[in-house]
């Protein structure tokens, strides 16, 4: 393609206070509407809002998990705008000295990692809930205020994404990198982390930006890179076509249904916020040993750890980056090499059979099988208790009945058999049994011992070392020769 | 300065306001009397005066993160127009 598009994110992420940003009113989710308001979230004259201290921390722990400098000067502003969902009609944000700025984040990309520029980290308050009504005759709609007042911080991204995948990457590693933090829970069905896109598109080379949209209305991350798909078609479409004048700076929204933006049809004299200093909110001085203190509150994060896993367990790169980017299955492979598994063995294990059983990842510890009983079972297979094969069908009953590995291994009589004899025997059933077979092999076709290992195991109910199983049955087939 | 037509215009539009044409001359004359006379602190040297954004010298003033009761939902019943199935009811918000 001779295009390429541009595209920078906007993403909201409502900070986990027990209040909300400049009021004692609660945030929890799920309340009775308009149970969690105040005279100074409902925006009543002569209120004083005053600033929650654990907002600004968790923001700026935010900003520095996203490698941002943190202003030593902040202050917020007021954005002038009429919504029925905005009873002050103004929102407390912050316009020219945001909390934190000049930040990135590392995303991964075909062969390595690409640094995606974070412009600006600042704190706002939501707004209220509207709800249409599916009434159409009703001629008005609904509003619940709870969640006005509720902290935010809103990061904003350089242009710099050049496809949909790049921005759905940076969506994911943004989230994964707040969530280490704990400072947010970005929960997009919940509403804790928004995103809107900015997009334009280009001839590749041009140092000029074409004319940019935004869109809205993106309810998951999926919906986000279909979006972005879209644009991307319908911008190079009007192009193409020399319609680019048709291409205005505007608000699209996103229709999941149709899979379609279309135009906000918003009035011309739309964005003039009118910000100006908010009188009520004394300015922020942020000290060096304030964001120490801070600093010590952030956890190893998911690049470092994953650093750290590929040179101390000797996991391959792809491995390690799935491993950490969730701080909880982190800390359960680690739990797992704990308890004395192998590094490797461990994450191949926790990879292919454990991760496809269980929806989210950040829950792991609730899996029926603890870390400490994976590890016993992994070491059973490397001291030849049983084989892989056998401890997978253990694996399951351990899922499905939370027992220790040893116990069913006992109590089903799976411990693998070592013993020569045991296993000659029944090798020399079988090929008495299979004379075919046998002739099949002596007469070089190699694909017949595969079939009387096969044998020997279903005979051995599985157990037979299969090592030993080979080694026998070809002496004893070359014996006979 | 003078403030013309169009900017009140906008202001209006801004705060939602209608008015009049005369009303429009009205205030037109009136702003720019006003802008006029801030105008004139431009004649003073603030080379050497840092930016006020706020008159008082506070700073960092923050409070707990701790839960107080909110008001009852009636208070809000009575303080808005309408009021149906505890939301507030507003004219029809057109998308």
């Amino acid at each position: 393609m001779k295009y390429e598009p541009v595209i920078g994110l906007e993403v909201h992420v409502q900070l986990n206070t027990k209040t909300k940003i400049f009021c004692s009113c609660s945030t929890q989710f799920g309340a009775q509407p308009n149970s969690q308001t105040c005279p100074v979230c409902l925006g009543l004259p002569g209120v004083l809002p005053v600033l929650n201290e654990e907002v600004l921390k968790k923001g700026i722990i935010a900003g520095l998990a996203l490698n941002c400098e943190v202003s030593q000067y902040s202050k917020f502003d007021r954005k002038n705008y009429f919504y029925p969902d905005l009873p002050k009609a103004y929102q407390i944000s912050q316009y020219d000295m945001p909390i934190c700025k000049n930040g990135y984040i590392e995303i991964p990309v075909e062969n390595g990692t690409k640094k995606i520029g974070i412009t600006r980290l600042h704190l706002e308050e939501d707004a209220g809930k509207s709800i249409h009504s599916e009434d159409k005759s009703e001629n008005c709609s609904f509003v619940d205020l709870n969640r006005t007042g509720v902290p935010l911080a809103e990061i904003v991204s350089e242009p710099d994404m050049r496809s949909a995948d790049e921005a759905y990457n940076y969506l994911q590693k943004l989230k994964s990198l707040i969530k280490y933090t704990g400072v947010s829970d970005v929960n997009m069905e919940e509403g804790s982390l928004r995103c809107d896109v900015n997009i334009s598109v280009r001839l590749k080379g041009d140092e000029k930006f074409g004319e940019k949209v935004e869109v809205k209305n993106l309810n998951s991350f999926k919906a986000v890179k279909a979006a972005i798909n879209y644009e991307i078609e319908r911008q190079v479409d009007l192009i193409e076509c020399g319609e680019k004048d048709k291409i205005v700076q505007e608000t699209r929204l996103w229709d999941n249904d149709k899979q379609i933006t279309y135009s906000m049809r918003s009035k011309e004299d739309a964005h003039d916020y009118r910000y100006f200093p908010d009188p009520d909110l004394p300015p922020i001085v942020i000290t060096s040993d304030f964001v120490d203190e801070l600093k010590k509150l952030l956890p190893e994060m998911p690049d470092q750890k994953r650093e750290r896993f590929i040179k101390e367990y000797n996991i391959p790169l792809y491995d390690a980056e799935v491993l950490t980017s969730v701080r909880q299955l982190a800390e359960y492979y680690e739990d797992v090499i704990g308890y004395g598994a192998n590094p490797k063995k461990a994450s191949n294990w926790i990879m292919s059979e454990l991760l496809g059983l269980i929806d989210d990842p950040e829950k792991i510890y609730e899996f029926p099988v603890s870390s400490k009983n994976l590890a016993e079972l992994l070491k059973l297979i490397d001291d030849n208790t049983i084989s892989g094969k056998i401890a997978k069908s253990v694996f399951r009953d351990m899922i499905e009945t939370g027992e220790e590995a040893i116990a069913i291994i006992d109590k089903k009589g799976l411990r693998q058999v070592t013993d020569t004899s045991e296993i000659e025997s029944i090798v020399d059933r079988i090929i008495a049994n299979n004379p075919q077979s046998v002739n099949d092999y002596k007469a070089g076709k190699d694909k017949a011992l595969g079939f009387l290992v096969g044998q020997v195991m279903k005979e051995s109910r599985g157990k037979a070392n299969p090592q030993i199983v080979n080694e026998l049955l070809i002496n004893k087939l070359k014996g006979e020769s | 300065m003078k403030i013309g037509i169009t900017d009140i215009e906008k202001v209006a539009r801004l705060a939602r306001l209608e008015l009049s044409e005369e009303e429009k001359n009205e205030f037109s004359g009136q702003l720019s009397k006003i802008i006029d006379y801030v105008e004139k602190i431009k004649e003073l040297d603030t080379s050497n005066v840092k930016p006020a954004e706020h008159i008082v010298t506070l700073n960092n003033v923050f409070r707990k993160d701790e839960v107080k009761d909110s008001i009852p939902r009636t208070a809000i019943e009575e303080m808005v127009p309408e009021f149906k199935n505890g939301h507030i009811v507003v004219p029809k918000i057109i998308e």
